[in-house]
């Protein structure tokens, strides 16, 4: 009775659910068909298919790429309140959070495996077989610190889990340390994540020392509000309990991040305006458009929109203490944050271009089912993780044998 | 210019390639898992295989490297239907390659476009690549970019109240391009052109939105070169057939420059207003121009500083 006997019992509970649930997870499969459809397609014609050129060299796919990155951070960051405030389900907390992280992950990951021109030569940026560009190349350390923080957080959920389903608690000499590292490494993938494109002299939309700062304030809007959804479904439909103070602690630390969020958004277009230098043109494109070419003008607004009326919600205490108003809130800073870091950062970086020129960029029906795929795919992780590691922590999904109460573990 | 970074010098072609070929050891680590990727991928295993055995360009030995250009050249002698040679042409010592454009002369007449296209094996549709972009500038402004556009067309050049500013890549001294690379596939050799390997890129584009001078075009799709146009003389860091998801630019034409030759685009330029030569030779041309006129660089304020001068004779 070892780990293998774990991941069958695992297995075997990844398809064990009731109709809403397989009825979820064929819609997540068929997410992922389209998805490979696209991809087919875009293999057989090769970047061409996407309408990425060498004016818009990066485009939708780095956009989702950005925004996954601030939700894989955020969702593990929770553990800091959920210590500071002594939240009584912080296994589960902690355990739930990595579960988004690492679905995360995976789908930052196969958004740079489809915006590569050459997947198959990703053995080229390894240590061994390849040549990673380290210190120099900012994407070499994105790579490094993506892929440690993904393990990092396998190795912490696998270990909870796998210690639970044998009915003991986890080691916690190992699991604390680990956790307590996933916090500096939240933070650095964002940084990291962050410095690609600040470094980048060539761009002066993205070539700024707010950028770092900005990335961490808006992925504490967006990571936590997938978490308060989450929470909420779960203490509907399975017997984890979670307490009304704990989503609100996190709606109410949201509201502060929503609003240096805004107050960096209001920093930068000042800046810019104000000393109205050839480098507006970027800040124009997005918020204005330049002459007939206002490709993301009304998204730009729409994300402003939804970010305000967000932060609105989650400010007035009557509203963010409302199931209803909450939830829509959630939504609305989830779009804002999306189109913000997605769209927004990247295409008025590339526009204009070095040498002046516009083009304007929309996503492919390619990049659009790609995407579909690739969204189907991180939804479907999380919602099979979920599903075998909720029953774990709850005591209905155990080895032969082994005890229920987990002795020690306190509630 | 640390050593890592140079070419291996191909020094006598006796060498087979029994004595250096890859050890058995090594075939069986890539060959186990190049089976999966081939199974995967639907690939030829024994691609595969090769590709997953390729190291950097700057570990391979001399004799290894000899094999691979052998068994392009075959490649490609066959695809193109004619004698094509792939040389690993090294920087000459002593030389350190500059470039001059006389704005004053330049009419837009863009013959160094196609020269270039000819002469480097680009693309010629869907989509076509070029690495030099002139641009037309109104006189009314100056050299400034938001009143700069590619896309002129009138029946003759130059037209009034313009002027013409071609652009390619600057070779720069700090060229921001390699430092973003993650895999080390393109660098600056100490001839001072900055070169790709085009089979170790990956494809992820940082290059390209990290070069102030829209010097470097992807391959968004496979190129498209008739047989017929194709150029067989050339190298493996300059103008050899490109593979589709990679990155190109501009070589000062290494294939003719460290040969000797001028680069197709100075040849070609009907006024005269491309200028080329050694910096360290104070006889040379690009030396010549430096000390006679006034040179400036583009953008400056990046602190590129490009090898690519611009000037005005008159
Ligand atoms: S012009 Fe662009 S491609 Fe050429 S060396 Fe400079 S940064 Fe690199
Ligand atoms: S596209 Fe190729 S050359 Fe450019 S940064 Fe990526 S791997 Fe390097």
């Amino acid at each position: 009775m070892g780990f293998g006997e774990f991941l069958q019992g695992a297995g075997r509970q990844v398809v064990t659910g009731g109709k809403a649930y397989k009825a979820w997870v064929a819609v997540l499969v068929a997410m992922i068909g389209i998805g490979l459809v696209g991809y087919s397609r875009q293999w057989n014609q090769g970047l061409l298919a996407t309408n990425m050129r060498d004016q818009v060299t990066w485009a939708f796919y780095i956009g989702n790429f950005t925004f996954l990155v601030g939700v894989a951070a955020a969702a593990v960051l929770l553990v800091v309140p959920a210590y500071v405030y002594h939240w009584k389900p912080i296994k589960e907390v902690v355990v739930l959070g990595e579960l988004l992280a690492i679905s995360a992950l995976i789908m930052c990951m196969m958004f740079i495996l489809v915006d590569m021109g050459r997947p198959d030569r990703l053995t080229h940026i390894m240590p061994g077989p390849g040549s990673p560009n380290w210190p120099q190349s900012m994407l070499s350390w994105d790579a490094m610190v993506l892929n440690i923080y993904l393990i990092l957080n396998l190795v912490v959920v696998v270990h909870i889990l796998y210690r639970a389903y044998r009915g003991r608690d986890y080691a916690k000499a190992f699991v604390v340390p680990l956790v307590l590292f996933s916090i500096p490494a939240a933070v650095g993938i964002h940084t990291v994540t962050a410095f690609l494109y600040a470094g980048m002299a060539a761009r002066p939309y993205w070539n700024a020392g707010i950028l770092a700062p900005k990335f961490i304030a808006s992925a504490f809007c967006s990571g936590p509000a997938v978490m308060i959804i989450l929470f909420q479904i779960l203490r509907k439909t399975t017997a984890i309990e979670i307490k009304d103070e704990a989503i609100w602690k996190v709606a109410e630390l949201m509201a502060y991040a929503m609003f240096f969020n805004l107050f960096l958004l209001g920093a930068e277009i000042f800046k810019e305006y104000y000393s109205h230098t050839e480098h507006l043109l970027y800040t124009q494109y997005l918020w204005q458009g330049i002459g007939n070419n206002r490709a993301l003008v009304p998204y730009a607004w729409f994300s402003l929109t939804c970010s305000v009326a967000a932060f609105l919600i989650f400010v007035v205490k009557k509203t963010r203490m409302n199931w209803k108003t909450l939830n829509l809130g959630c939504v609305l800073i989830f779009s804002g944050v999306y189109i913000e870091k997605g769209m927004g950062l990247v295409i008025p970086g590339m526009t204009p271009d070095t040498l002046g020129e516009i083009y304007e960029y929309r996503p492919s029906a390619v990049e659009w089912m790609v995407a579909i795929g690739v969204f189907g795919l991180g939804a479907l992780v999380f919602t099979t993780l979920v599903n075998v590691a909720v029953p774990i922590m709850m005591g209905t999904l155990r080895a032969k044998g082994a005890p229920v109460e987990i002795p020690g573990a306190g509630h | 210019m640390s050593d890592r970074n140079r070419l291996p010098v191909i020094q006598d072609e006796t060498a087979g390639c029994g004595a250096d070929s890859p050890s058995r050891r090594d075939f069986l680590r890539t060959a186990a898992a190049g089976a999966v990727i081939a199974a995967v991928s639907g690939c030829k295993p024994d691609a595969v295989v090769e590709e997953l055995q390729r190291r950097h360009l700057t570990e391979l030995s001399p004799a290894r490297l000899q094999e691979m250009l052998g068994k392009l050249e075959k490649k490609w002698s066959a695809q193109y239907g004619k004698a094509v040679t792939v040389g690993a042409r090294p920087p000459m010592p002593g030389v350190n390659f500059g470039y001059g454009l006389d704005l004053s002369r330049c009419i837009g007449c863009r013959r160094c476009v196609y020269a270039c296209v000819k002469e480097n094996n680009q693309s010629r549709k869907n989509p076509q690549i070029q690495w030099i972009r002139v641009l037309q500038m109104d006189k009314e402004h100056g050299v400034a970019l938001n009143h700069a556009t590619p896309y002129y067309d009138p029946e003759k050049v130059p037209e009034p109240g313009h002027f013409y500013m071609p652009v390619q890549c600057q070779q720069c001294r700090h060229p921001p391009c390699t430092k973003v690379c993650p895999v080390k596939a393109t660098w600056k050799d100490p001839d001072g052109i900055v070169v790709i390997d085009y089979d170790w890129c990956i494809g992820c584009r940082c290059c390209t939105a990290a070069c102030p001078y829209g010097a470097r075009k992807f391959n968004w799709a496979e190129p498209n070169l008739p047989a017929a146009e194709m150029n067989p003389v050339t190298d493996y860091l300059g103008n050899r057939p490109r593979p589709m998801g990679v990155v190109e630019k501009c070589t000062f034409c290494l294939q003719r420059s460290r040969s000797g030759r001028y680069p197709a685009c100075v040849e070609i330029c009907p006024v005269g207003a491309r200028k080329f030569g050694n910096l360290l030779d104070p006889e040379s041309e690009i030396r010549q121009v430096m000390e006679r006129k006034r040179v400036f660089i583009f953008k400056e304020e990046l602190a590129t500083e490009p090898q690519f001068y611009y000037f005005y004779a008159t």
